[in-house]
């Protein structure tokens, strides 16, 4: 922008106007390409290692695949009509969301409470801290080889313990009725952790002040919870939401270690059912079909969160 | 007994009990490691160990390469940290701050990358990095992560959370985006950056399918691979497999208490308020 330093006749409004206009051009050309060029890496490397696989296994869900995983003949829509006339797809459809109800709401509850119980200013706060972070040290590969102990059907100290309480033993991973809660409860455990410290965090960020004023408005603490923490970090109640629903969406390794999809496919979630057609049985169209159908559920359902939560969350 | 001392009293037994139940699996881990292999098999279970075994450890050494696989772990989860701390943090300033046509569409984009499940691009992407001579490096096991649409979200949402009235004061002082970008939203940030930091490091860092497919030299096994060495059958000795995820949970465990800190810190009110 250049600065007209003149002060004798004062510029035609016109020009004003014009250049003015000229240089907000400028400015918004500059944004946008500034914007593009923020955007390139990520952009780029999204295309190279997730779009492009993606269209390559939709051109795969159109055919049909002999054992070695090559393309042997063009199917057309055969695969999905295939899965979506199957009972098995169905079973693991409904088996998917049960486990999403299983570990998603209580899953934010827990970290909901325990970030708001632990952000008083007390004695050993930073430890208790650090001790309701701790799952998020834990890979799931390492954290199912836990639990695979702690339901251990002749090892399991959760049975004695439970045996102390008078309880008969629970055949955690072998009972159809117990699996999917089994493998929901060890899931709620690993995101603990993550969950607790993006509520944490969005807890911190509420101004200070806001909790002095209502302090001395006479508001009790639950009544700022409500009033005053909630609205305020529904940003990362929001986010805590969609990302929690799209992770138990994909939950794969714990099933894969713990129980392949058993007892009687009372754990068999749509991943693990893609998993098997496509790395057990080599059926890389049935398989890559049925995951373009999770993709556009998921999608779905993000979509509508976004519609009927955004409209609620409170940006400042 | 006043009120408040009692209501005090009560969160911190509620405070313990869950800090007790939440670190019991951890804690399991930790005792039957230093269990003899009687001990890690007796029924009833034991809690604590008689003495501690530390010859657990040194079998895991010997069964496996660990120290080895522990550094390859840190190269690639350390990469992988850098490089979605750079690409989220510039996609998105452009999604909280920028004005471009096609944003929706875009931003619609990066989210639904974070829905592709990852079981479906994994065949083609092995074919990608094979083609590239990239199977068995460190390049091959870091590039496909080094963009995270779950990152640009989490620092998007952070963002949007700062107030409105600092950019408009450096505007009005003149800055650029890039400027303001550098100066004043990644430093406000370090908090969003600091969770992002830690979770990067910490997933990568238990990629399991990944390696596994694309490694097959010994020496660039990574961490989550080297513990399936340590041969799980039925008659496990599970003091040295637990000896053994003590070892490889170290690390991440190091990381997290020196990585809590900025996070527990958080965004004082006054920093905010500038």
């Amino acid at each position: 922008m250049e600065k007209d330093i003149t002060f004798t006749a004062p510029l035609p409004r016109k020009s004003a106007v014009s250049r003015s206009a000229a240089s907000l051009r400028t400015s918004r050309w500059k944004e946008r390409s500034l914007a593009y060029l923020f955007l390139a890496p990520s952009l780029i490397l999204f295309g190279i290692f997730l779009f492009y696989p993606l269209l390559k296994s939709i051109y795969l869900s159109m055919y049909l695949t002999d054992p070695q995983g090559r393309v042997a003949s063009f199917a057309g829509l055969d695969n999905f009509k295939n899965v979506l006339t199957s009972e098995i797809f169905y079973n693991s459809l409904w088996i998917t969301f049960k486990f999403i109800l299983l570990t998603v709401p209580p899953g934010v509850a827990v970290a909901l409470l325990l970030a708001a119980l632990s952000i008083q200013k007390l004695r050993f706060t930073k430890l208790f801290q650090f001790f309701f972070s701790l799952p998020m040290a834990v890979s799931v590969g390492t954290g199912s080889i836990i639990w695979m102990v702690l339901y251990h059907p002749t090892l399991s100290i959760l049975n004695y313990a439970l045996g102390l309480a008078g309880i008969s033993p629970i055949a955690w991973l072998t009972d159809p009725k117990w699996a999917l809660i089994s493998i929901s409860l060890m899931t709620i455990w690993l995101n603990l952790g993550f969950n607790y410290i993006v509520m944490l965090s969005g807890m911190q960020s509420v101004p200070e002040d806001l909790y002095e004023s209502a302090k001395i408005d006479g508001s009790g603490s639950f009544r700022t919870f409500i009033r005053i923490t909630l609205p305020l970090i529904s940003p990362s109640l929001f986010f805590i939401s969609v990302v929690s629903i799209i992770s138990s969406f994909q939950s794969f390794a714990q099933i894969h270690i713990l129980t392949k999809g058993g007892p009687m496919n009372s754990t068999d979630v749509l991943v693990y059912n893609i998993y098997q057609d496509a790395f057990i049985n080599y059926r890389f169209g049935i398989g890559s079909a049925q995951a373009l159908i999770l993709f556009v559920l998921i999608t779905a359902l993000t979509i509508f969160q976004f519609k009927v939560g955004e409209k609620k969350v409170h940006y400042q | 007994m006043s009120i408040r001392a009692m209501n005090q009293t009560i969160l911190y037994v509620v405070l313990s009990v869950s800090a007790l139940l939440i670190s019991f699996p951890l804690l399991f881990t930790l005792s039957s490691a230093f269990m003899s292999s009687a001990e890690s098999a007796s029924y009833p279970p034991r809690l604590l160990p008689s003495g501690l075994h530390w010859d657990n450890f040194h079998q895991v050494v010997q069964t496996v390469p660990v120290i080895r696989f522990i550094t390859n772990s840190f190269i690639v989860a350390g990469a992988i940290m850098l490089g979605q701390l750079i690409t989220g943090s510039m996609a998105a300033y452009a999604f909280a701050f920028l004005r471009f046509p096609g944003k929706a569409l875009i931003f619609s984009l990066f989210l639904s990358t974070m829905m592709i499940p990852w079981e479906v691009t994994m065949i083609p992407n092995y074919l990608t990095v094979r083609s590239w001579h990239w199977l068995d490096s460190y390049q091959g096991l870091i590039a496909p992560f080094l963009a995270s649409a779950f990152g640009t979200f989490l620092l998007r949402q952070y963002f949007l959370q700062l107030p409105k009235e600092l950019f408009e004061a450096a505007k009005v002082d003149g800055c650029g985006h890039l400027r303001i970008f550098a100066q004043l939203v990644l430093p406000l940030s370090m908090p969003s950056l600091a969770t992002l930091a830690v979770y990067s490091f910490l997933t990568n860092w238990s990629n399991y399918l990944w390696p596994l497919l694309i490694t097959n030299k010994e020496s660039m096994r990574t961490v989550q691979i080297g513990i399936g060495m340590l041969q799980f059958e039925e008659v496990t000795a599970w003091n040295v497999v637990m000896a053994g995820i003590i070892m490889m949970l170290l690390p991440s465990l190091i990381l997290l208490v020196i990585g809590l800190k900025p996070l527990v810190r958080g965004i004082t009110a006054g920093a905010l308020k500038g």
